[in-house]
Order: C-alpha cells, then sequence, then structure tokens
C-alpha cells in the first residue's frame, strides 16, 4: 500500500464515523424529550457534520480523482464505508443516544488532541478546530451520563441497559490495521495505546461518578473498517443519499 | 466605476468589510467577530482569507458571499475569498467593539479563554445582557446556533443567549 492510500482510507474514516453519527443524530431532529435537547442534538449533529466535510473534502484531494466530497458522501454504496458500527446502530431512547455520543466522545478528544501533532498540516489543521468543539461535547454527554446514573431509578436503569448494550461496539474505536501502522510510521497518525489510557481513564471516572458500572469486555463488533456493516446501514444511505440518486447531480 | 488593483489599498478593503455582517447575529461584522484573518493585495486580484467559528456553522458560505458582493459593489471585481483552519478560530479574537455590540443585542458575550475558570470546567458567571443580573443559569449547553448556549436570568426571568467561550 501507498502511503497516499493510506491516507485517503484514514481521511475516509474519519469522516464516516462523523458523517453516520451526525446522520442518527439528524434523525431526532422534532423528536427530542425537550426543545432545548431537540437542539442540542442538532448541535452535535451539525458539528459532526462540519468535521466530517473537512476529512471528506481532504480524502478527495488526496486521492485525487476529481471527486469531490459531495460524491464521497451520496455516492458510495454500504461496502465502501469505512465507520465503525457504534455509528450506524438505530437510535434507541434518549439514554441510548447520549451514551452512544459520550462512548465517542471519549475516544475522539483524546485522538484528536494526539492528531494536532500530525506531520501533516492538514490533519493537524482540522484537529486543532475539532478539539474544542469535542472538548464542549464531552463535558455535556459526560454531565448527562452522571444525571441519569444518579437521577431515578428509571433513568439509571436506561443508561446501564444502553451502557451494557453499546460496549460491544467500543472494541472498533481502537482496532489498528495496516493504514494505520504506516501513518503511524510516518508520524501522520497517533499511536493508539494512549488514546485508549486516555478513554478508560475518562469513562472510568464518569461512570464513577454516575453510579453506573463499567461492562466487562466480551464479544467485541469488528469489520467496520473493512467495510462489512450491519443491515441498517443499506437503510440509512437509503435515507441520506435519496436525492442525489434520484436526482443525479442536482444542486441547491 | 472599476478601480484598477493599483488604487485598492488593504486599509480599504478593511474599512469595506466592516459592512459584512454576520448573517445569523447581524449586528456584528466578519471583522469583529474575528474571521477575517487576512486581506492580501495581489497583482491582478484581493485575496480575503477568513476560517469559520465552528466547522459546521452555515452561515461561513453566506459570508464569502456577501464578502465578494460588498467588494464588488465598492467596484472591487476580482476577489477571491479563501478559507482557512489553522490556527483555529476562538472567541478571544472577537473585538471589544463587536463584544458590545453582542451584549446590546441581547447576547452575553463570551469570557475570555485564559479564564481559569474555563480550564477547570467551571460554568462561568454570566451577566444577563437584558437587566445586568449575575444571577444566572444555564438552560441547555447548546442554543439558537453553534456558537451559542441558552441561558436564563433569575432576576428578570428573561432567557437569553450565551456566546460559548471557544
Amino acid at each position: 500500500m501507498e502511503l497516499q492510500q493510506a491516507l485517503f482510507t484514514y481521511c475516509l474514516r474519519r469522516g464516516d464515523d462523523n458523517l453516520i453519527l451526525s446522520h442518527r443524530l439528524g434523525e431526532w431532529c422534532g423528536h427530542g424529550p425537550q426543545l432545548e435537547e431537540d437542539i442540542a442534538l442538532a448541535n452535535r449533529a451539525l458539528d459532526l457534520i462540519g468535521q466530517a466535510r473537512n476529512y471528506l473534502q481532504y480524502a478527495a484531494k488526496v486521492e485525487g480523482k476529481g471527486r469531490s466530497e459531495d460524491d464521497l458522501a451520496y455516492l458510495r454504496n454500504e461496502r465502501q464505508f469505512s465507520h465503525i458500527k457504534l455509528m450506524e446502530i438505530p437510535n434507541g431512547d434518549y439514554a441510548h443516544t447520549i451514551t452512544r455520543c459520550f462512548l465517542y466522545d471519549a475516544f475522539h478528544l483524546p485522538l484528536q488532541q494526539a492528531l494536532t501533532n500530525s506531520t501533516d498540516a492538514q490533519l493537524a489543521a482540522i484537529a486543532g478546530k475539532a478539539v474544542k468543539e469535542i472538548a464542549y461535547q464531552l463535558k455535556t454527554s459526560g454531565d448527562w451520563m452522571i444525571r441519569f446514573g444518579g437521577g431515578t431509578e428509571e433513568s439509571h436503569q436506561r443508561a446501564q441497559k444502553a451502557l451494557d448494550e453499546l460496549w460491544t461496539f467500543t472494541g472498533e474505536l481502537f482496532a489498528t490495521d495496516e493504514v494505520d501502522k504506516m501513518l503511524m510510521g510516518a508520524g501522520i497518525a497517533p499511536d493508539m495505546a494512549p488514546i485508549k489510557e486516555a478513554f478508560d481513564t475518562k469513562v472510568n471516572t464518569v461512570l464513577a461518578e454516575a453510579t453506573l458500572a463499567r461492562p466487562v469486555d466480551g464479544f467485541m463488533a469488528s469489520g467496520g473498517r473493512q467495510g462489512k456493516h450491519g443491515e441498517h446501514l443499506g437503510l440509512l444511505l437509503a435515507e441520506m443519499q435519496y436525492l442525489q440518486r434520484a436526482y443525479p447531480g442536482a444542486q441547491w | 466605476m472599476v478601480m484598477s488593483a493599483l488604487a485598492i489599498t488593504e486599509a480599504h478593503v478593511r474599512a469595506l468589510l466592516e459592512n459584512v455582517k454576520d448573517p445569523e447575529v447581524p449586528v456584528i461584522s466578519v471583522v469583529e467577530l474575528g474571521v477575517v484573518r487576512s486581506v492580501e493585495i495581489a497583482k491582478d486580484k484581493v485575496i480575503v482569507t477568513i476560517t469559520p467559528t465552528y466547522t459546521g456553522c452555515p452561515a461561513m458560505d453566506v459570508m464569502k458571499e456577501d464578502i465578494k458582493e460588498e467588494l464588488r459593489a465598492a467596484g472591487i471585481l476580482q476577489v477571491e475569498v479563501k478559507q482557512t483552519l489553522a490556527p483555529a478560530w476562538t472567541t478571544d479574537w472577537i473585538t471589544d467593539i463587536g463584544k458590545a455590540k453582542l451584549k446590546a443585542y441581547g447576547i452575553a458575550p463570551p469570557e475570555k479563554t485564559a479564564d481559569i475558570r474555563a480550564l477547570k470546567g467551571i460554568v462561568p458567571v454570566v451577566e444577563c445582557p437584558q437587566c445586568g443580573s449575575k444571577d444566572t443559569v444555564m438552560v441547555s449547553a447548546f442554543g439558537s446556533t453553534a456558537c451559542k448556549a441558552l441561558w436564563k436570568c433569575k432576576v428578570c426571568l428573561e432567557p437569553f443567549d450565551q456566546f460559548k467561550c471557544l
């Protein structure tokens, strides 16, 4: 594999994680448990869309085949998407949505903090911008975990159920393959070990305060980075890509 | 009148940019907001470099067009608006005049990022832009746009937006 191909793939992975999760968050628009939280989720989705655009624009540039960010978002099929499965599973209740955000934020912040030191100037610039937004998101998702855990018996039970369900999707956050290894060798991508450590520390601290139990590592889902997704992705893409598929090249 | 590139000065362009407002907070200009990073008078065109406030901010594209339109109206036809990500925008770049305008508009301006309370994650003391009371409470960490949070004054009971510190 060439470095350019690895960088393209790496940007797609980061872009796809943000894009697919932002779509799931966007589905909450108009359905939030209260107006303020409805707006909060749309804001979160907007931040993720912005970060996804930065990565997909850069991926298109690195690839150098004349594709645009929109081509990458709207004209790829299931197997060409490289997000982890955590992002695509359908929304559950509010605790499920916030727990998914919290687990991603707790990984995403140390990852992007490390990427600010990337030898690739554009990746460092994207990260420098993203860390500020993610720090804010992690603070709010962490606060909600604590509120759920220490709230009513029902909120506690729902948050614990969400954690237990979603934990199996967290292994993929830290999985590395030849793409990561090649970029790590060039100082472009960071080592995952310290990022896992930061994730563990944050998750343990917040869950302890929330009186929620950290699930035991068991079977961990895999394959998303290689394009092996579940049945839900096709339905998600059918909605997300509908307009470009039905009216190719439509612009407004 | 179409101005030749020779007659255009950076100061002139910057003065024109003061007329370009943030489409979502129309009292503050793109200069006061700190998104204009540089103005360059090149041989055959004027290059304005701007940086986004939030990565997903939908106002950026509108600002780009508004900048071109403002300069075009002043006879400066060859304009390129570039976008840069680094260094990342911070609310510290909002000018003091910009902050005063936000407040007069009913939006509590951001505190300085160097504020030690921000580092420690302590909720800042936010002054109500309506009555000036410091007895206020955050209602939601996110507000009507990516750059704002929702607050409420406990004295005059008015809800208000706060420009998030970034």
